[in-house]
């Protein structure tokens, strides 16, 4: 008979040991699984796919820029995990950042291009506050269910981005908006040190330390850990959990616009129903995985964006279709969480002389 | 059972522990918080299952893996926490879990009721239903699955008098029925009263079993703490005594409507220790917490704070606990749920010492220097034993686990001291630390409020007794002249009298 | 006439695939268990069930041998279900046994399955000759056959009532089914007292982790019937890699919360989403206006949570466990 208890600690080597051997055991299975599909020799599969992530520099700076928005919305859902607060709708809060960011580029265009730039950053953020705001309030004095409400607000996001993409449409009947400003890149992040998406790396990476700090030395995180622990301990300890709720939830939404607003005007130069592109969901798992610390984040953003890209160039290669990497992803996401597990019990053989006796 | 050993982690809850349960028998498990007795009856039900040792049902060998096991043997148990499903009706939770029609149960819903004389309604809802209902039905529902050993946990402590009665009536019936009744008590009058033979257990192990006829509550207390310990707590005389709280007319309801709390009027002054006295749920919890801001009170209540240094009165009724936080006042407050509301478990020492200063200081940051300062005061001078200070607080013991709390508490200097159950678990050397901290803070002009259910421990440590009863003031007393009988009889009838309830 | 009628059609035929969404997933929810992998799951359905019988249809048509209908029919509803019950499978051991977080634990099964489903369904697409080419004409025609079109009412009546195929009946028997057996049987309130109170459940000698893998499986299996319903019925036995099952699956968690966890209520519920998403045909929107109209089943979904949060009625709230894990030792 196995035994299952909760372990009373673990050092702390052990448990990245764990999470490492987990993560190799999906490596293994993944490669085992693409072999099975290009009858690629499994060993090949993994130098394809670092190739595949890092092999150009082109597709280099395409991996860093994928890691860096996925790690951008992972950053922001951080304070709202931590404080327990299901949010579940980091995709639409990045939507409506990038649909105001969009809006500004289209409307706004006259502007000077680094005021236009400010604004946009300010009412992209705004809009995704908003979006996560409406679910915190309700929570806070009507105790809703966040995880069902958030999830709901997506799909509101989603609609109405695609109301904006039908406004906009362009050209007509294509159902789609093409790159905004193409002509003089109003709106557009520019490029510096010679690269393009540099700006992007500045910004999310500034946010990544900002976010790590503001939940390890300031009063607001740490109001957020006492909510996070106990809702009881907080209103004991004269927290108001409701104005804490409100605004460390609108926090999260209005990091999301960011992301949105970098996805708009540092990358893509349009918008799309896919411009968050499931990433929003994705940065849920992430933030959970990397227990609310954002820099282990950039190392759990960086492996799932290695997969994704790795497997996107062997499914390229070998004519496959490239949702494969949707797949890869998932199954390296059921090995971390099962790993958990495993650091936080400890299965005993239970010496069962008595009992197997009398059994 | 025999030879039953139940860890936790490292901590023993049981260590070898033999215990028989015989047929026709009321027997009363005794012993103190803390000291095993539901996790060995949870052993029995099924709940948990034994590291080590054996259990034999008349006299056959038996694994309870489970609760379904154990209904299998007719053993059922009646929790603290009622294991009731909140939108089902009576019939269906007599139901649960066991393969039936709704009719059936109705019928023999009726029946039971009939025999030992409860008033179930088989189609009422839990959640329209009062405590003692509840717990009514709880028995009923181990009754009709055929429950011969019935094992009920603490089943007073939520009860009226009147209620324990007639609880007690059903019990002496189940008994002429041939069933055994274990019921799981620290009250020794209870003990007496109601049990044929009692068992004692301290601190998870066995210490014997006597049959109530040859013993008094003397020699079961003494059984149940060990030796017979003199407390002599000290009670220094603080003579100058000025006016910290007033409380008037102050009434609380619960979120379901209940009053918990009845036109409770009564002063605390700096200097002295003021001991709160009734059975458990009288109102304690939330008299406590209306102070601290956390319970809102009924119009026509008054909490009136006088500050010490400044003379200014304040009202705290109507505000919440930033307003009054953020007005001054002076209190530390020690909760009754330590991990659950005093402290935060997964955080380690330091940070739990943040929990009351955290917003000091104008910048947004947090200054971490004061917090470890303090913890390692703390850990000095109260003698915390920790492997380091960055222990979460959850992994260390209970007794630990209260000097944190209580050293962070009296660390603000507070004006006024609010402790509930501050000893509840504790060994009797902390328990002693604990008292002389207490009495240090009174000297220092402090105002103590001191909930305990100890009545020994009252009549020792406090200048005055005010004893609650269903939520109302039963009487105000001074602790060195009154008596535990007088205590005991206030805590069960408004003024010690029969008169009123 | 003409245009109600087509647009009963339409909402019946769109109501149908969140219908066995939402029951499913009212099944598993019951249980404590929130599982948001209720678009991967369908789409686990979806493609097993192309898959099956995409082959099925294969090797008849090498064997030159006539299909037989019973097997066209069952053998994708069997393999439909099956895989999604995996679905469910998975979702339980990482939940239950493995106590892994159900919300993160759901998105990444939604995420896993709708990239394997779409990886086969373009696979799929390629071998029988581009994209948008697999066709699995036979057993779709047999999943649309009207077969209750003979009973003799006005044709009116029958336009409303018997235009489809019998998946559509088949949802509504097992959203009774499910309503029947949550309330009717020992087993279903069992499953009920644990969504509620595990601990309670669990001291009553009922068998928590038994139960809550019940019903994920099933209610996953249930579920994944959409995605075969989907496939089969409402495209007519294809497979477009456009995402349409995601957010069909999303819109039957929203369903979940409208029907306030009553399978019966799911009924009329689906079928209420089915004529606002489709309504703005017949009432002359621009797309523009469509794309908002659409919001409205999620619109009215979070006023139905509002609205019950506020009435506090304890009928109408959500399992008291729900999304929480539950282990006995923990304590």
């Amino acid at each position: 008979m196995i035994r299952i208890s909760r372990r009373a600690s673990i050092p702390r080597w052990r448990s990245w040991l764990i999470r490492l051997l987990a993560i190799i055991l999906a490596l293994m299975v993944n490669a085992v699984v693409i072999y099975a599909l290009t009858k690629m020799n499994p060993l090949k599969v993994y130098e394809a796919m670092f190739d595949g992530a890092f092999g150009t520099n082109r597709r280099l700076w395409n991996t860093i820029q994928e890691v860096m928005m996925l790690l951008c919305i992972s950053v922001a859902l951080a304070p709202s995990f931590k404080m327990r607060f299901w949010n579940i709708g980091a995709e639409g809060q990045v939507l409506i950042g990038g649909v105001v960011a969009a809006a500004c580029m289209i409307y706004l265009k006259s502007i000077p291009s680094a005021l236009l730039l400010m604004i946009m950053f300010i009412l992209s953020a705004m809009a995704g506050g908003i979006w996560s705001f409406i679910p915190a309030i309700s929570k806070a004095k009507l105790n809703t269910n966040e995880t069902l409400f958030t999830l709901m607000m997506n799909y509101i996001a989603i609609q109405l981005t695609a109301y904006f993409v039908a406004l906009w449409e362009n050209p007509k009947g294509s159902n789609c908006v093409n790159i905004i400003n193409q002509q003089n890149g109003e709106g557009w992040l520019p490029a510096i040190f010679g690269k393009p998406y540099a700006i992007n790396v500045i910004i999310v990476m500034t946010l990544t330390v900002l976010m790590y700090l503001y939940l390890r030395r300031t009063k607001h995180g740490y109001e957020i850990a006492v909510v996070g622990a106990s809702k009881n301990t907080a209103r004991y300890a004269a927290i108001d959990v409701g104005k804490v709720t409100v605004r460390t939830v609108s926090i999260s939404g209005a990091i999301c616009g960011i992301a949105g607003f970098i996805a708009v005007a540092g990358q893509s130069h349009t918008i799309s129903v896919n411009t968050a592109g499931g990433r929003g969901f994705v940065a849920i798992i992430v933030a959970w995985l990397s227990k609310f610390n954002t820099l282990v984040m950039v190392l759990i953003s960086l492996l799932l964006v290695f997969m994704e890209k790795g497997a996107t160039e062997i499914a390229s290669s070998f004519n496959i279709n490239d949702n494969i990497s949707k797949m890869i992803m998932g199954i390296i996401l059921f090995f971390i969480l099962g790993s958990e597990f495993f650091i936080n019990y400890k299965l005993e053989i239970a010496k069962a002389e008595h009992i197997s006796k009398e059994a | 059972m025999t030879d039953i050993t139940k860890r936790f982690g490292d901590v023993y809850a049981n260590r070898n522990v033999c215990l028989n349960i015989y047929k026709g028998e009321i027997l009363s498990l005794l012993g103190e918080n803390g000291s095993g007795k539901t996790t060995l009856m949870n052993m029995l039900s099924g709940i948990y299952f034994p590291d080590s040792g054996s259990i034999e049902v008349n006299g056959v060998p038996v694994v309870i893996k489970s609760p379904k096991d154990a209904f299998a043997l007719h053993i059922g148990m009646i929790h603290q926490h009622f294991k009731l499903i909140d939108v089902f009706t009576a019939a269906e939770n007599v139901l649960l879990g066991i393969n039936g029609k709704l009719k059936d149960a109705k019928d023999g819903i009726k029946q039971i009721c009939d025999k030992y004389g409860f008033a179930v309604e088989s189609d009422k809802k839990v959640y329209e239903m009062s405590v003692s209902e509840k717990q009514t039905l709880e028995i009923v529902k181990v009754l009709y699955r055929g429950a011969d050993i019935l094992i009920l946990d603490e089943p007073t402590a939520v009860l009226t008098p009147q209620e324990t009665e007639k609880l007690f009536s059903v019990m002496r019936a189940m008994k002429a029925d041939g069933k055994s009744v274990v019921i799981i008590t620290h009250k020794l009058h209870e003990v007496l009263d109601i049990s044929d033979r009692v068992a004692v257990l301290r601190k998870g192990e066995y210490i014997g079993d006597v049959n109530t006829g040859d013993t008094d509550a003397q020699s079961l207390s003494n059984m149940m703490v060990g030796r017979s310990v003199s407390l002599n707590i000290e009670r220094p005389i603080v003579e100058k005594t000025t006016t910290r709280l007033k409380v008037e007319h102050l009434s609380v309801r619960d979120n379901l409507g209940v009053l918990r709390l009845d036109d409770v009027s009564f002063d605390a002054f700096g200097g002295e220790i003021l001991g709160i006295a009734g059975i458990t749920g009288s109102g304690q919890k939330e008299l406590l917490e209306a102070i601290a801001g956390l319970q809102a009170a009924e119009k026509r209540s008054s909490i009136i704070y006088m500050d010490p240094k400044t003379g200014m009165e304040e009202q705290l009724c109507g505000k919440n606990p930033q307003q009054i936080y953020s007005m001054g006042v002076g209190f530390a407050f020690v909760p009754e749920d330590r991990l659950g509301m005093g402290l935060v478990g997964s955080m380690d020492i330091p940070d739990n010492m943040l929990l009351r200063s955290y917003l000091d200081g104008k910048s947004g940051f947090v200054n971490m220097k004061k917090p470890k300062e303090l913890a390692s005061q703390v850990v000095d001078e109260l003698g915390v034993v920790t492997p380091n200070l960055k222990t979460q607080v959850s992994k260390l013991s209970g007794g630990n686990v209260q000097k944190v709390l209580v050293g962070r508490e009296i660390a603000g200097d507070p004006a006024l001291l609010m402790t509930a159950y501050a000893v509840r678990g504790l060994d009797i050397n902390t328990s002693m630390a604990i008292y002389q901290l207490l009495n240090e803070q009174k000297k220092k002009g402090t105002a103590v409020i001191y909930v305990g259910e100890d009545l020994d421990v009252l009549l020792e440590l406090c200048d005055r007794i005010m004893v609650l009863c269903s939520g109302r003031v039963s009487g105000i007393v001074d602790g060195r002249a009154a008596t535990k009988e007088q205590i005991g009889l206030m805590m069960t009838s408004i003024g010690g009298t029969d008169k009123n309830d | 006439m003409d245009q109600l009628i087509s647009l009963v059609q339409a909402a019946i035929a769109f109501g149908t695939v969140i219908m066995f969404g939402a029951t499913g997933e009212i099944l598993t929810e019951k249980s404590g268990s929130l599982n948001l992998g209720v678009p991967g799951i369908m789409y686990l359905g979806g493609i097993a069930s192309l898959a099956s019988s995409f082959a099925y249809e294969q090797a008849c048509k090498s064997a030159g041998t006539a299909p037989s209908g019973f097997l066209l029919v069952v053998i994708p509803m069997i393999c439909a279900f099956l895989a999604a019950a995996m679905g469910g499978l998975l979702f339980s051991f990482l939940t239950v046994t493995l106590r892994a977080n159900q919300n993160v634990t759901g998105l990444t099964l939604t995420i896993f399955a709708a990239g394997l489903a779409n990886l086969f369904g373009g696979s799929l697409n390629k071998f029988a000759g581009g994209v948008g080419q697999i066709r699995v004409a036979a057993t779709s025609t047999l999943y649309r056959d009207k077969f209750l079109d003979f009973i003799p009412l006005p044709e009116v009546v029958n336009k409303f009532l018997f235009n489809y195929g019998f998946m559509v009946y088949l949802a509504v028997l097992i959203a009774i089914a499910v309503h029947l057996y949550l309330n009717k049987t020992t087993s279903g309130m069992n499953l009920r007292a644990i969504g509620e109170s595990p601990a309670t459940a669990d001291a009553a000698g009922i068998n928590v982790i038994g139960h809550k893998y019940l019903a994920a499986c099933m209610g996953a299996g249930i579920s994944g019937l959409g995605g075969l319903y989907y496939v089969m019925d409402y495209t007519k036995g294809t497979w477009a890699n456009d995402g349409t099952i995601e957010s069909l699956g999303w819109l039957a968690v929203a369903l979940v919360i409208f029907s306030t966890w009553k399978p019966v209520r799911s009924i009329w519920g689906s079928y209420l989403f089915g004529l606002v998403y489709w309504i703005f045909l017949y009432i002359g929107l621009s797309r523009r206006a469509q794309e908002i109209f659409r919001m409205l089943p999620y619109v009215v979904t979070i006023l139905v949570l509002i609205f019950v949060s506020m009435r506090k009625r304890k009928e109408d709230q959500p399992p008291e466990s729900l999304g929480q894990a539950y282990f006995r030792e923990d304590r």
